[in-house]
């Protein structure tokens, strides 16, 4: 009876030691959270995504809190989280419209060739460094799908041997940009839907000889713009969208229809 | 004494097929295109323009900077254009075109023998800088380069290789069977600038009349012997030969000459003695078209600028009742697969082998998931484990693929694929993951500057 006693004091008195340490400790060692820290990684989405260029939800909130990045930084949550970051961090968020992630290549199988025949690991990288250029273009989608692989929101899709961005599940963290070989995706806002489908630097006939889609450079979208929107890669016509009015016509005459006037 | 290295696989040679030809020099009748980058480094700056008459011989791209190469004409005519075309890696790059007037006047005589015994360091290397040699084994390195190390007294081997591993191709066999003095004498040249160098020529078992040819050629030299290599795939990878030769590992993250070894092709050697002693630019190199869809294998001395299709379709063409499956500029282990036959034959090209049956798509069905049964590790002839390795490169940890792993000291042999019973595309994989660091290097590298 009495080593029941002993035991349960010792452990008692033990235990009220340890206490009044934890308490010192906790106190004197105690890390200082910025509150405002841990509100704005509650604003975040928390998909770990990485596409701000920090670490993860987490890297990002702290790195806001401190003030060393822009209350929209995060393109996943688009204007209503910066709002509501912008509301805790007690600055305004800015106009952020939401970008989409867009594939500028419209040759689907229809239109082009495959060349030579490719036979390896079914995966874009790998296919550009076999040293088989698989695709008779050399700009154009390769149509394995990489940037599906990637995608953490399964809103890239193959059809027809191009990539298909579905727009709505789009969150524009980029990881397909980073991804295609070919670097044919980029993100742009959602309302700019003039967009040049074609990524072919090269000069009109060979591109034609490749691509029945393809942009061919004639020059015809820069004449009839109106707010000199659009710009010359070497041969290869680009819509600046912050220049774009939305007017349409570049795509009304461009012969080859290789501008877009729907969203895709 | 080894004579061979740990590791490697033994696929069927299918040398059969051509070995007995012997080399012809092909005189293409079409319009030559020369890609201005033949070689590891920067690509050479056109020095000719449209219009301008050309002969054979005549410089037509100069080096730009210290690794890069001189690109000579091999035919005789007009530009035609300098213009973007398609070459074997598939890409558009710029090349110089030139129409081809069937004549092949040379600019100079290269039948001339000029005297060597006279001739300095300097010189020699000079020479061969002025013709534009670069390594014919394969990988395009400029020669006068590799003949330039920090320390030459250090080399203790020069290393003429004559293994050719890769199945099928046949042109340095042919070569050394009916050129050796030339080999020999170019090997002469290279062991003068390496006072303390011993020259070995190492040919592999499969090849007994080269290795006789050069053993005629080489007796009586002193500093030169000829070694029998034990047939084994890729013995006549550098990291392999010196292995084989010195008796001692290859160290990772060196160099040859680190080791006091500098490996050359025969091909490269017997370019040398060309542009050395009879001052000719190399604008032509052995070169074997073989494979079981072609009619008639054969060798050939080609000429720099050829196109495939037209080297193919005038010696016979494909053979008839068989289609061309797979066309592989080089041989099945190492060489590229081509997307199109219509791109020109460059300086470091030695083959062109067309395949009835694609192994790798037969392999692709095959497929299983990984046994772990070790094989690659025993056959990789770097010592590393490509299981470990291909684990995680899928699984995209390239931080431990790097440093955990060593997967940057891949050479891409493919003797861990061909040893898979699972048919794992091992060698690809590796080479998707050593693009992706490097690639990342260079962006991390960038970043900072």
């Amino acid at each position: 009876m009495n080593i029941i006693w002993i035991t349960t004091l010792v452990i008692a008195v033990i235990g009220v030691i340890v206490g009044v340490g934890l308490v010192f400790t906790g106190k004197k060692f105690a890390v200082e959270v910025d509150e405002r820290e841990v509100a704005v990684r509650e604003k975040l989405p928390g998909n770990n995504c990485g596409a701000c260029g920090f670490a993860g939800c987490d890297a990002l909130a702290g790195a806001i809190s401190r003030g060393e990045a822009p209350v929209n930084a995060c393109p996943v949550g688009g204007a209503p989280v910066a709002q509501a970051i912008g509301d805790i961090m007690g600055t305004t968020a800015g106009a952020l419209e939401r970008k989409t992630a867009f594939v500028a290549c419209k040759g689907t199988c229809g239109v082009t060739k495959n060349q030579g025949n490719y036979i390896g690991i079914r995966d874009c990288r790998a296919a550009v460094l076999s040293g088989m250029n698989v695709t008779d273009c050399n700009y154009g989608c390769l149509g394995f799908g990489s940037c599906a692989e990637v995608c953490p929101e399964q809103a890239i899709s193959v059809r027809d041997g191009v990539a298909v961005v579905n727009r709505n599940r789009c969150v524009s963290c980029g990881l397909c940009v980073k991804t295609c070989p070919r670097g044919l995706i980029s993100l742009i806002p959602e309302s700019k839907i003039i967009r040049v489908q074609c990524s072919n630097k090269d000069k009109g006939p060979m591109v034609k000889k490749v691509c029945q889609a393809g942009c061919i450079g004639c020059g015809l979208c820069a004449r009839q713009c109106e707010s000199e929107a659009i710009e010359f890669d070497g041969t290869l016509a680009r819509v600046n969208p912050e220049k774009c009015t939305l007017c349409g016509k570049c795509a009304e005459k461009c012969p080859v229809k290789v501008i877009t006037t729907t969203p895709v | 004494m080894r004579n061979t290295f740990r590791g490697g696989v033994h696929p069927e040679e299918r040398k059969e097929l051509s070995r007995e030809a012997r080399l012809r020099l092909f005189n293409p009748s079409g319009e030559m295109v020369f890609p201005l980058q033949q070689h590891i480094g920067k690509p050479a700056k056109p020095l000719v323009q449209k219009g301008d008459a050309v002969l054979v011989g005549q410089r037509i791209a100069e080096a730009d900077g210290m690794v890069s190469a001189h690109i000579y004409s091999s035919c005789s005519g007009k530009v035609k254009a300098v213009e973007k075309r398609r070459v074997l890696s598939g890409d558009m790059a710029e090349c110089i075109v030139i129409d081809n007037d069937g004549q092949f006047t040379c600019a100079a005589d290269y039948s001339v023998r000029d005297s060597e015994s006279n001739l300095s360091v300097n010189e020699i290397v000079q020479r061969v800088q002025d013709a534009g040699v670069v390594g014919l084994g394969g990988a395009g390195f400029p020669t006068h380069v590799k003949l330039r190390p920090k320390n030459p007294d250090a080399i203790e081997y020069v290393i003429a290789n004559g293994a050719e591993c890769e199945p099928y191709l046949t042109c340095n066999d042919q070569l050394m069977r009916t050129n050796a003095p030339a080999i020999v004498e170019g090997l002469e040249l290279v062991l003068r600038l390496f006072p303390n160098a011993e020259g070995v020529i190492c040919i592999e078992d499969n090849k007994p009349e080269a290795i006789h040819a050069m053993e005629i050629a080489a007796s009586g030299k002193q500093r030169i012997s000829v070694r029998t290599m034990i047939t084994k795939y890729p013995q006549g990878g550098e990291r392999s030969l010196i292995q084989a030769v010195t008796g001692v590992d290859f160290p990772i993250s060196k160099l040859p000459a680190d080791v006091g070894c500098i490996v050359q092709n025969v091909g490269t050697l017997y370019a040398i003695q060309r542009a050395v002693l009879y001052h000719e630019p190399l604008f032509s190199q052995c070169f074997t078209l073989t494979g079981e869809a072609v009619a008639e294998p054969a060798n050939f001395m080609v000429r720099v600028g050829t196109s495939y299709r037209e080297l193919l379709e005038a010696n016979g063409g494909l053979k008839p009742g068989t289609e061309a499956v797979k066309a592989l500029a080089g041989g099945p282990m190492m060489g590229v697969a081509m997307g199109s036959l219509d791109v020109p034959i460059q300086k470091q090209n030695n083959g062109l082998t067309l395949l009835a049956e694609d192994p790798v798509a037969q392999a692709e069905k095959l497929m299983t998931a990984c046994l772990h049964c070790g094989r690659c590790t025993t056959v990789c002839p770097v010592g590393l484990m490509p299981q470990l390795m291909a684990d995680a490169a899928i699984a995209g940890d390239l931080d431990r693929y790097e440093r955990k792993l060593y997967g940057l000291e891949c050479i891409q042999c493919g003797s861990c694929t061909v040893a898979c019973p699972a048919k794992r595309p091992l060698m690809q994989t590796f080479k998707q993951a050593k693009a992706e660091i490097q690639a990342k290097k260079k962006r991390e590298g960038g970043g900072q500057k």
